[in-house]
């Protein structure tokens, strides 16, 4: 049995991964979707507490990672502009874009904002009514309802000068994407709690039902992840495939009903790019009609950018369960949080920073084989 | 930065025709949207993501939470600074 001593009720902790032990008859490669899951699991090495043949790889759920070079390279042609106040979340700014990042670009004068809210922009339009205020509106679920009502206020208020720059990104498109690929190496989820904190978890049956994959909605916390774990093990061994909830105590099957309703009058689904993976069809939003008066991208009409990404960048695969960091030559090495070269590296919550901020990459040479308990 | 942040709501307030609440998180107190969180009233505790509530929790499972995403450091979309609208502060 692996060391749990520094867990909170270890004992339980201790339970379940007895009773996953028990159950399991064979190996499995189960992937858990957010990039917060991501990061807690390497963190406080829950992976490397399963037993050996219990894999876990890390999934697309970081919308800072996904988010498209040319989506960048448009956020930062829109910053440059000198009518144009432009604000994001502070996990954009150190992504790099062709030419550095938004801190580079702030620094050499342009007018760059942090912001905690989308609505602060309000407050920066009315403050700024001979500028443009334009929102970097990126994010999964979690993030559509407050950047939704930003666009739903705007309007409302009449605020002329306020627009969005949409990258948004959608769960359960991008799962399904990656069970049909060919190269697929995953038979279960761990799916993302606070996402479905927001759209509850009604559109992952069709899923678990037609690819033959249990999902198990769970937290994030060390306990949560082994829980999820232990029910994803079971439905596996039993032949089942459904979707359960482990993070009951949060959420429910209908999400927030609220939060939902706004999302939908503001955004439509639409077809995505995503770093590092490629188009992935119906897998994002973008603003319905009535609110093109505050989509940046009409606004400005930043032409198509030519964006490519380096040839060693594995994160594509990384992504889709197909390799994990170790696996690239460049992790640790060329590559790392301050010379990223994709997607997986580019935010604290991709796979190849926590690996790196955890000190992974100190260990490739020890841990090739997936699963050894290398902390025990 | 999809993970969302437990608070405790210390009072609500109306502006510009939003239900919003001072959310106290740890040290730090900030302005959150309850409009998605119709039931949320003052003491209870609250997921907040990027301003807005967006789920309740009860009591031990925010302070749980909480301590998790310090320990991970996942605090800090709440050292962005405050927004003030400058001109209405002008004309006060």
């Amino acid at each position: 049995m692996k060391y749990v001593d520094e867990y909170r009720n270890a004992h339980v902790a201790q339970n379940v991964l007895r009773e996953i032990e028990r159950l399991q008859t064979r190996p499995w490669v189960i992937m858990e979707v957010c990039g917060g899951q991501t990061h807690s699991i390497v963190k406080h090495g829950v992976d490397r507490l399963l037993p050996d043949g219990i894999e876990l790889v890390h999934g697309p759920g970081c919308p800072v990672c996904v988010t498209p070079l040319e989506t960048i390279d448009k956020a930062h042609a829109i910053a440059r502009r000198p009518d144009v106040i432009f604000c994001s979340f502070g996990d954009m700014l150190r992504v790099p874009g062709s030419n550095g990042d938004l801190f580079k670009l702030k620094s050499q004068g342009a007018d760059i904002r942090v912001v905690y809210s989308p609505l602060d922009c309000l407050k920066i339009a009315r403050s700024n009514p001979d500028k443009q205020i334009v929102f970097f509106a990126i994010g999964f679920e979690t993030t559509a309802p407050a950047n939704a009502m930003l666009v739903s206020r705007a309007k409302q208020e009449g605020a002329k000068n306020v627009s969005v720059l949409v990258s948004h990104s959608l769960v359960p498109p991008s799962i399904a994407y990656i069970l049909q690929s060919p190269q697929n190496r995953v038979q279960a989820f761990l799916g993302p709690g606070h996402v479905c904190t927001i759209m509850g978890y009604r559109e992952y049956e069709p899923i678990a039902d037609r690819y033959k994959v249990p999902i198990v909605v769970t937290g994030f916390e060390p306990l949560d992840l082994l829980e999820g774990t232990l029910m994803v093990v079971r439905q596996l061994e039993s032949g089942n495939a459904v979707v359960e909830n482990q993070y009951s105590r949060v959420l429910g099957r209908e999400g927030n009903l609220a939060a939902r309703k706004l999302v939908n009058s503001v955004f439509e689904v639409a077809d995505r790019k995503w770093r590092g993976v490629g188009w992935i069809p119906k897998s994002g939003y973008k603003l319905r009609w009535e609110y093109r008066d505050h989509d940046a991208e009409r606004i400005f009409e930043v032409k198509e950018i030519d964006t490519q990404e380096p040839a060693i960048c594995i994160s594509g695969q990384i992504l889709k369960g197909i390799k994990k960091p170790h696996d690239c030559p460049a992790f640790g090495d060329i590559c790392t949080p301050l010379t990223p070269l994709g997607a997986t590296m580019v935010s604290a919550e991709g796979a190849c920073a926590a690996y790196y901020a955890y000190g992974r990459h100190l260990e490739r040479q020890k841990v090739h084989v997936t699963g050894i308990a290398g902390a025990a | 930065m999809c993970l969302a942040i437990p608070g405790k709501v210390l009072e609500e307030f109306e502006q510009r025709g939003m239900r919003m609440a001072k959310v106290q998180f740890g040290g730090i107190v900030r302005e959150a949207s309850l409009d998605y969180v119709p039931n949320a009233r003052v003491g209870d505790y609250v997921l907040v993501h990027v301003g807005f509530a967006i789920s309740t929790v009860d009591a031990e499972e925010a302070a749980r939470t909480y301590e998790l995403l310090e320990q991970m450091d996942q605090l800090t979309e709440l050292e962005a600074p405050v927004v003030e609208e400058i001109a209405a502060r002008k004309r006060a």
